[in-house]
């Protein structure tokens, strides 16, 4: 057992010294993970700020000037232009200067003053549905508050009803919240990914795998020692995003270190496992490489990052149940935001195990097995 | 173009100097002051260890770098100033021939034609006369990366040919090439100088190819030692080569390495069963002041390009020292008295419906050095790989100190090392990285693995390169690491692939000095080697091709079943030449063994 354990540590130093020996190795495992954290902070947005819009204002009245006042006043609207004639409208939609025009009717103030309904006729440019369909909610937004104010101050009764919106652990929505603690699963994943896969490959390309199987090594220990390098950089690099998360864009964190990591050790478990059985499975460098691509897309589609879980066909999102990035960014942001204990995340915490054991052993087996 | 005399030289170089800068900041100097001529219509060869220059010498011909002083002209142009016109009117072919191995040999052939712009009328005058000429004919639908090593080079040759240049430039054409392809080879590069009145400029460490050409260029150290006709070198040696019959109860070998280490010597090495030997001096009475011959017979041998080489390059201060390799154990394996040490018996292995091994078997006993021989292909590294455990046998028995390895428990690896055909240690690691990393995998700790990384050093003179990464090593440096890391745990058993393939004679003489040292000491090495002088090494050696083994037993028992030339003892070359030959066409290749035991 102890000659094991040497062994082991001996080629767990081996490859640590291999990757981070070259300063090109290093810079390429250190710096980007946290550019790019830097870079999805400031980018990766659903906010809407500073929409352009344009105005046709048919009425003309004090009401219709209000209704527009408050769209100005928020800090979501820029006015760009007010329009003059209908076919305007079309072409400044056309030529993408306005990304939303707002049409008020010349009967705008009468209709309110009888208390009749009176119609607001947006319209988005529904080329980027995701923008519009944001722009579109929060213009309903300010109707709705403008509707509200015109009803008290006119004393008109109407609907009694109010909705009052809490969002709960992002109480402003800000998409860094949810954005930021996803990154750590899914920065980590691809450099671990890469990085892992790349090992065996490249031994194999250069010949020392062979050498490697005939020392005494079990394939266990080939297993564990280039097992262990991958995760100890993954934690190193999730550390780091982290910091980036604390101290420069300073996202509250509701939960406990101690859980995350032990979170993010089983999820760099089961991302390492996948990366060394591309590597038992891929015969160049090259095309563990291209392997390594070819999983990182549908991982990162399928884990809930950019779109919801639960709006994916039923196919689909049973087919995420084995990707482990799911279970990380559901892990970073229930321990980040919401401060989940060990307890509520054991759903989230038993796959990843499971992913790790099954990929470590195939890959373990496949090293000796794989008939070259 | 004719060979005609008087015509001015192809090539001339002039005081040509190039340094180059090691990553650890130690300058190296690759060429110092050298000039040459290469005359039209010949073939020269540029000879000399690893790292004399002869690759940077040919680069610079092709226009691919610059020297830092000196003039370098080819077909009386300034290679400097316009090498886009050289490369026009030359053929270069590299170490590595660029062939695009997802490509067919056609589709190859086809992309370098469009690379020099062959028109299709000269495709068709051209194509069927270079498929003729290296046999490739019927595989033109073949993927290149599928070819054999031999093949490989006849399509980067031909490639080279699609235009038929006016210099043709062969960096070190033959190496890692088994000696049937490289017969075929040989004869294209003379028809193509004796039919087609080509010049020919290449670099080769095997002597014997140095003096088949017109003239040759001894490069060391970036220097040239000499120039001119082979036999003007082969001379030197005259009156100071001789042939040594080891007395009754020794061997060739250990003749060898008694005589490798009197002063008075300046290369031994066996041969047909005897001893080669080349002394420091010409001398009237060949015996005199050679302690070591022991009462051995002399006869005065007729002196070969090799000797003269030797005498020269031991003559320079550079490799004037002793040469390098008796390696000593610190402590000798334990002997497993006699019985056998590997066992092959009905070994298979099919790839497909294709059997690359195809019923081998030999044993090996132990202290023994045990050679298989054969052409690229032929199912050497195959058996390798089954017999270290990395590939599993379609069907068969083999046992490694016996275990089947593939079977066994981890633990008993600890008993074998490998040396692989190419160098396979990591290469951005540190010569000490490298120990220590195969130090811990063998188990070695504290003290004990303090004295092993201690004497690996020592043994193989490696502590200036400690911190160097091994990627950096000189060639012979790489080989000694490799053995000193597997060498490390003191397995008893060595298998080495190819140890000496494009290492330097005086490289290979140290290998091998090492390897007779250990046998000594009681390791069984088993060795594949293209080398067929080399087989003289070895207590007994099996020829394979195809998968099979078509004859075994010691070297002058395989010598022998050689086409019978009246007047001259067979060198293994000819015996195996006529042995695979024979095979080939399908006449009886005798029973698998010639008898006798070692």
């Amino acid at each position: 057992m102890l000659e094991a354990i040497r062994r082991i540590l001996g080629l767990t130093w081996k490859e640590l010294l291999a990757v981070l020996k070259d300063p090109r190795g290093r810079i390429t495992l250190l710096i980007p993970p946290v550019f790019q954290c830097l870079i999805y902070g400031y980018v990766a947005t659903y906010d809407l700020n500073d929409v352009p819009y344009a105005v046709l204002d048919r009425d003309r009245s004090a009401a219709s000037r209000d209704l527009v006042a408050r769209l100005d006043g928020s800090r979501a609207f820029h006015r760009l232009a007010d329009l003059y004639r209908t076919e305007d409208l079309k072409t400044a939609i056309d030529e993408r200067r306005v990304l939303l025009v707002i049409g008020i009717d010349s009967d705008f103030e009468r209709k309110l003053l009888l208390g009749q309904p009176a119609d607001v006729q947006v319209i988005a440019d529904g080329r980027n549905s995701n923008t519009a369909g944001t722009a579109l909610g929060y213009v309903g937004a300010v109707v709705t508050a403008f509707n509200a104010d015109w009803r008290a101050a006119h004393g008109q009764g109407g609907s009694q009803v109010r909705v009052a919106l809490r969002a709960w652990y992002n109480p402003n929505l800000e998409t860094r919240w949810h954005m930021i603690p996803s990154l750590i699963g899914t920065l980590t994943l691809l450099q671990t990914l890469l990085l892992t896969a790349m090992s065996v490959a490249r031994e194999r390309e250069e010949g020392t795998f062979d050498q490697l199987l005939v020392t005494p090594f079990r394939p266990v220990e080939i297993m564990a020692g280039k097992a262990l390098p991958s995760v100890l950089i993954g934690f190193v690099q999730a550390t780091n995003i982290l910091l980036v998360a604390q101290l420069w864009f300073q996202i509250p964190f509701a939960g406990s270190f101690l859980t995350l990591y032990t979170g993010l050790s089983l999820f760099l478990l089961a991302a390492v496992g996948i990366g060394l059985l591309v590597s038992s499975i891929a015969a160049t460098m090259q095309q563990a490489m291209l392997y390594s691509f070819l999983v990182m897309m549908p991982f990162a589609l399928l884990s809930g990052l950019a779109t919801p879980l639960s709006s994916m066909p039923k196919a689909l999102e049973d087919l995420t149940r084995v990707n482990p990035l799911r279970y990380a960014i559901d892990i970073a942001e229930r321990v980040y935001l919401e401060g989940a204990g060990l307890d509520l995340l054991l759903p989230d915490l038993w796959p990843l195990a499971l992913i790790a054991i099954v990929t470590l052993s195939t890959a373990s087996w496949l090293f000796r097995h794989r008939v070259t | 173009m004719s060979a005609a005399g008087g015509n001015p030289p192809v090539l001339v170089g002039r005081d040509i100097r190039k340094t180059f800068r090691r990553h650890t900041g130690d300058v190296v100097k690759a060429l110092d002051a050298v000039s040459l001529e290469v005359g039209p219509g010949m073939l020269t060869a540029l000879v000399g260890p690893d790292g004399a220059g002869k690759t940077t010498l040919i680069r610079l011909a092709a226009g691919l770098m610059t020297a830092d002083t000196g003039e370098l002209k080819v077909l009386d142009i300034d290679v400097a100033a316009d090498p886009q016109q050289v490369q026009e009117r030359i053929g270069y072919m590299p170490q590595r021939f660029g062939l695009y191995e997802d490509l067919s040999v056609l589709e190859n052939l086809n992309l370098y034609a469009d690379m020099h712009g062959v028109t299709a009328a000269e495709r068709r005058e051209r194509y069927p006369r270079l498929m003729e000429m290296t046999a490739l004919g019927r595989f033109t639908d073949r993927l290149a990366g599928r070819l054999s090593g031999g093949m490989k080079q006849k399509l980067g040759l031909a490639c080279t040919l699609v235009r038929l240049p006016e210099l043709l430039l062969l960096d070190e054409p033959t190496v890692g090439v088994d000696p049937l392809s490289r017969r075929d080879l040989w004869k294209i590069i003379r028809q193509l100088v004796h039919d087609q009145g080509l010049t020919v400029l290449l670099s080769t460490s095997y002597l014997d190819e140095a003096e088949r050409c017109d003239r040759s260029v001894v490069l060391q150290e970036g220097r040239v030692l000499a120039q001119g006709p082979p036999a003007e070198l082969s001379r030197k040696a005259a009156g100071r080569t001789f042939l040594a019959e080891p007395p009754a109860g020794q061997t060739a070998r250990g003749l060898q390495a008694r005589l490798l280490d009197d002063p008075g010597i300046v290369d031994a090495v066996p041969e047909g069963g005897q001893v080669r030997f080349v002394r420091a001096a010409p001398e009237a009475d060949p015996v005199a002041s050679v302690g070591a011959l022991q009462g051995a017979a002399v006869v005065p041998a007729q002196p070969r390009f090799e000797d003269g080489f030797m005498i020269l390059l031991r003559g320079t201060a550079a490799a004037g020292q002793a040469l390098a390799g008796s390696t000593i154990l610190d402590r000798p394996p334990e002997r497993y008295g006699d019985e056998v040490v590997i066992e092959v018996r009905d070994l298979v292995r099919r790839f497909g419906s294709f059997a690359a091994v195809d019923h081998v078997s030999f044993e090996v006993r132990p202290g023994a050095i045990f050679g298989l021989l054969g052409p690229n292909g032929a199912g050497k590294t195959t058996t390798f790989r089954m017999l270290c455990g990395l590939l599993p046998a379609t069907s068969g028995t083999l046992r490694v100190a016996g275990v089947d390895l593939r079977q066994a428990r981890a633990s008993a690896r600890q008993r074998i090392g490998y040396v692989a055909q190419k160098f396979s240690l990591y290469g951005p690691l540190s010569v000490t990285e490298n120990l220590e990393f195969f130090a811990s995998a063998y188990g070695l700790h504290g003290g004990r693995r303090r004295d092993r990384i201690g004497w690996a050093m020592r043994q193989f003179e490696l502590a200036r390169f400690a911190r160097l990464p091994s990627e950096q090593l000189p060639g012979g440096y790489k080989q000694r690491l490799a053995m000193a890391a597997a060498l490390l745990h003191q397995p008893e058993i060595l298998f080495l692939d190819e140890p000496t393939s494009g290492a330097d004679p005086l490289a290979r003489r140290e290998f091998w000095r090492r390897i007779s040292a250990l046998a000594e000491q009681g390791v069984t090495a088993i060795i594949t080697t293209h080398f067929l002088e080399e087989a003289e090494y070895c207590d007994r050696v099996a020829i394979m091709d195809a998968g099979r083994v078509l004859a075994q037993g010691t070297p002058a028992e395989v010598r022998r079943r050689a086409r019978p030339e009246p007047g001259r003892s067979p060198t293994m070359e000819e015996a195996f030449i006529a042995i695979v030959e024979a095979a080939r066409h399908g006449e009886s290749p005798h029973a698998a063994s010639v008898g006798g035991d070692a």
